[in-house]
């Protein structure tokens, strides 16, 4: 996929937690059109045009690494500042309030609701690819077919509320996805949803490219 | 729609090249990862199994060098299996891109393992393989096997498989050493003892040789996913066509485009 709008090609900061695969997230935004930099670097961060917090693993263990960094100061204060700002997967689930995972950890709060279990009735993880039932059209599905399939892996889900913009059917409906004003969510995995999932991040990154453009 | 089942093609490694026959007519380099799991990509596979034969150990960070080369090109969840022994060696390949490892006798020899890389990484990319052959010796009739199926554990599969959840895996990868490489289709009794036994995924593994094995596995075995390598690597069929036979049958599946 080519450049974003404006010819400069924008830059965005993956936030690295040093814990498993974010190699396919820093690829999967080159290829959508970025300068990517996967870094825990606050300066880099805080200069970026867009911000990603994406993530795996567990939710205690990554929301502490996301304090003991100091980075949740800097991804309040990109949110704040108006930034694109996508959290992916744990990194869309960090903010949130908290987390049925972890009781007693404290989330973002940019969400002020919290992450709760996949129903007991369905297979836990959620591993598997399924459809985005979208609520409202949102630019982060530009250019997307009617029916688009992305890539799950999850026990556990946001609550629902009125910025949510896209669910899927497991068991009951599970949000999928979330956006309000310059910040964006996925549940799902974008770096791991084929062509669909590259032309959201595309989508993101042109995003990003708009607003360092204002 | 509450459950799709995942098509999976498997691929052999060693030292970071694609071994063991992979023919296609269409393609330049039959050796090429990079090349077979774009082309796997684009006929709709839903993820893809590296299996990792690498006898020599210090050819191993040439997987790695695999494991980055196709995340840096490929969109789709791939697991990277055999000879990861410990967190560090799972460590590398995450890190590397892939999104899941798969340990088999490495479990068995320390159970300990399975939680160790569950707990660092999440039980999401914690495969346990499970390679297992009928036997009159255990309470399920089934056997666990390592070695690349060529030592006895003594092991019930069944009991087995629930330890390993219990353990923190995400996933069975379970093998039919019975059925592996007769074309006779996946071991329905041992698949759905297991999928009967655990709450995570299972991949089936092990026999298929037409299209309408991989119907009865998630059918008749229960299944969440399925794991072929032959049918696909020879251009018999494509995972496209594998896709068009189950959704006739009604099993759901992410449509080819």
């Amino acid at each position: 996929m080519g450049e974003a709008s404006g010819g400069r090609r924008p830059l965005i900061a993956v936030r690295d937690d040093g814990i498993g695969n974010l190699h396919s997230a820093h690829k999967g935004f080159e290829h959508a059109g970025a300068d990517t930099r996967l870094t825990a670097d606050r300066g880099l961060i805080a200069a970026a045009d867009g911000v990603v917090l994406p993530g795996v693993g567990a939710y205690g263990p990554c929301m502490q690494a996301l304090r003991s960094s100091g980075l949740d100061e800097v991804a309040l204060e990109r949110v704040e500042a108006g930034v694109p700002f996508f959290g992916i997967c744990i990194g869309m689930q960090l903010m949130f309030a908290g987390s049925e995972e972890a009781p007693g950890v404290t989330g973002l709060g940019i969400f002020d609701r919290p992450v709760v279990a996949l129903p007991p009735t369905v297979k836990r993880p959620q591993m598997q690819w399924n459809v985005l039932d979208r609520r409202v059209e949102h630019h982060m599905f530009d250019g997307l077919p009617d029916e688009t399939w992305v890539y799950f892996v999850h026990s556990f889900a946001g609550a629902d509320g009125d910025d949510v913009v896209a669910t899927c059917h497991y068991g009951t409906d599970v949000v999928a996805a979330v956006a309000r004003d310059n910040v964006w969510a996925a549940q799902f995995h974008p770096e791991k949803s084929g062509a669909n999932g590259i032309r959201i991040l595309h989508n993101f990154v042109t995003a990003a490219a708009e607003a360092g453009a204002d | 729609m509450t459950r799709s089942i995942r098509v999976i093609p498997c691929l052999d490694v060693d030292a970071g090249r694609v071994v063991k026959g992979v023919n296609f007519v269409d393609i330049r380099d039959a050796g090429d990862p990079v090349e077979l799991a774009a082309l796997y990509d684009a006929q709709g596979a839903d993820e893809l199994v590296f299996l990792d034969i690498t006898a020599s150990s210090d050819q191993r960070d040439t997987t790695a060098e695999m494991a980055r080369a196709v995340a840096e090109q490929v969109f789709i969840p791939f697991t990277i299996g055999g000879g990861i022994r410990t967190v560090d060696d799972a460590r590398r390949l995450l890190r590397a891109g892939a999104d899941k490892v798969s340990i088999n006798t490495a479990a068995v020899k320390r159970p300990e393992l399975v939680s160790e890389i569950s707990r660092e990484f999440g039980a999401q990319c914690c495969v346990v393989a499970i390679d297992a052959r009928s036997s009159d010796d255990t309470e399920s009739g089934f056997e666990v096997y390592t070695h690349g199926g060529r030592t006895r554990t003594g092991i019930d599969a069944v009991v087995w498989a629930v330890e390993c959840q219990r353990l923190g895996a995400g996933e069975i990868l379970l093998t039919s050493m019975n059925r592996d490489g007769t074309k006779d289709g996946f071991d329905i009794p041992l698949t759905s003892a297991i999928t009967a036994a655990v709450d995570i995924p299972v991949i089936a593994s092990g026999g298929v040789g037409t299209l309408d094995h991989l119907v009865e596995g998630v059918t008749e075995g229960g299944a969440d996913a399925v794991l072929a390598a032959s049918i696909f690597h020879f251009g018999e069929h494509t995972v496209a066509e594998a896709k068009h036979v189950m959704l006739e049958a009604g099993v759901v599946v992410r449509p080819p485009d």
